[in-house]
């Protein structure tokens, strides 16, 4: 568990994120429709978006303060990243993708691959895995460095039921094994329900409700 | 053909190889700094990397006899070095590099433009540096293009003459290229022998032009 409290303002074009939170997160799930801006505050957490102004502090670090002029490095936030399209480095093997922000300090190589099922994959080339497989390593690679934080953005949108059943299961091996906390991005209620004990429901840019998944996706 | 044309186009040759070895790393170093980054000063120095394009070579090679001669502070410090530049194959391998690095820039620029920005940020979030997401994520990205971007830079710094002319002068047997051979048998009356060189000049042109547009057409399938 770790505590994430966040209170920004993001500003793109026509579009406005405002949104302030502060919890301790085991998983925390942020809930609604495309264009929510649940990706923005993906991004924003994992420093590669910047806020026009607020602040962004998690445990006892402050990774953004637009009154204090900090903005953490992404590279030095230790916060793993999983996008919705996995993006794995094309020109680089599995096991390559897996090493790439590996510390010393993490699991090992073996133990990540074994744990998500991957290990078979290893020297392959990422062309030509299935979404699921896609979706495994990128979690495997974030899992590699280490993270105090892991934000998932729609992990299972890309792929199809059957597969999501079987990927569930590695993402709660996560929050219960290594205990890495989650921010975790969905639009399905039933995924969040299985996963998460807290739930920002956002639509337009803002978060409409917060609470125990119970209590705020019976109200959708 | 004159006698020695094997051994100017030979030499030609190996001078736009090191040029080019020379052209590639601010070349592409600039490309990327100029397709991903924002700083300060950034339109400004992107000009001026421009400008052996679009300069008369030979005023560049004016401003590079400026630099480089006796007189100049890098002139006077070469010297007290023991390094003779002007009108030797340096300075020939220095007058085409510098006119190669734009042509460089812009080719790997391009290619750096293609690769999508998400790979460099996802790089980032797993720990990595710039330098590292340079040399790991950018670099490889975009290596058909650098590759291109060095053929075209080699085809370039064959085809250098004004910049050559001013600092290396064209000394036969010394400092001459393919192109200031051209030059000086068209000027003499020896027009066959010109035509000769110009031959092995277009072969030369052709093939780095070509590896060049068969890496790229590669990129794009």
């Amino acid at each position: 568990m770790i505590d994430l409290a966040f209170d920004i303002r993001f500003q793109q074009g026509q579009f406005t994120l405002e949104v302030a939170d502060r919890s301790r997160v085991n998983v925390l799930g942020l809930f609604g429709p495309s264009g929510a801006g649940k990706t923005t505050l993906l991004e924003a957490i994992a420093g590669i978006r910047k806020p026009s102004r607020g602040e962004i502090v998690l445990g006892d670090t402050t990774l953004f303060s637009a009154d204090k002029g900090i903005h953490v490095a992404p590279r030095d936030r230790r916060i793993g990243y999983v996008p919705q399209d996995a993006l794995l480095f094309p020109h680089m093997s599995v096991r390559g993708n897996l090493l790439f922000g590996a510390t010393s300090s993490a699991l090992d190589l073996q133990t990540v691959a074994e744990m998500l099922e991957i290990a078979p994959l290893l020297s392959r080339r990422v062309q030509g895995l299935s979404g699921g497989e896609r979706q495994r390593i990128a979690l495997g690679r974030a899992l590699m460095t280490h993270p105090a934080l892991l934000l998932m953005d729609e992990p299972l949108a890309a792929v199809d039921r059957e597969r999501r059943e079987r990927i569930l299961p590695y993402l709660l091996r996560i929050r219960g094994e290594l205990q890495v906390p989650l921010v975790y991005v969905t639009h399905d209620a039933e995924e969040l329900s299985q996963i998460a004990d807290r739930v920002l429901v956002m639509g337009d840019g803002r978060v409409l409700r917060a609470g125990a998944p119970s209590e705020v996706i019976d109200r959708r | 053909m004159p006698d020695n044309a094997l051994g100017i186009a030979a030499f030609s040759a190996l001078m736009a190889l090191v040029a080019t070895l020379l052209a590639l790393p601010p070349g592409v170093v600039l490309g990327w700094l100029f397709a991903h980054k924002s700083f300060p000063g950034r339109s400004v120095l992107e000009t001026a990397a421009m400008l052996p394009l679009v300069m008369p070579p030979v005023a560049t090679g004016l401003i590079l006899l400026r630099l480089l001669g006796r007189r100049s502070p890098i002139g006077q410090a070469l010297d007290a070095a023991g390094l003779e530049v002007i009108f030797t194959w340096k300075a020939v391998v220095i007058a085409m590099a510098v006119m190669s690095v734009p042509i460089v820039l812009l080719t790997a620029k391009a290619g750096f433009q293609q690769v999508n920005p998400r790979f460099e940020q996802m790089a980032a979030t797993l720990g990595a540096g710039p330098v590292r997401i340079f040399l790991t994520v950018s670099l490889p990205l975009a290596g058909r293009s650098v590759l291109a971007a060095a053929f075209l830079g080699f085809a370039r710094a064959l085809g250098e003459f004004g910049a050559t002319i001013m600092i290396a002068g064209g000394i036969p047997g010394e400092t001459e290229t393919l192109s200031v051979a051209i030059y000086r048998l068209t000027e003499v009356g020896r027009e066959d022998d010109a035509m000769g060189l110009m031959l092995l000049s277009l072969l030369l042109a052709f093939g780095a032009s070509f590896a060049s547009n068969h890496v790229l057409r590669r990129q794009q399938t």
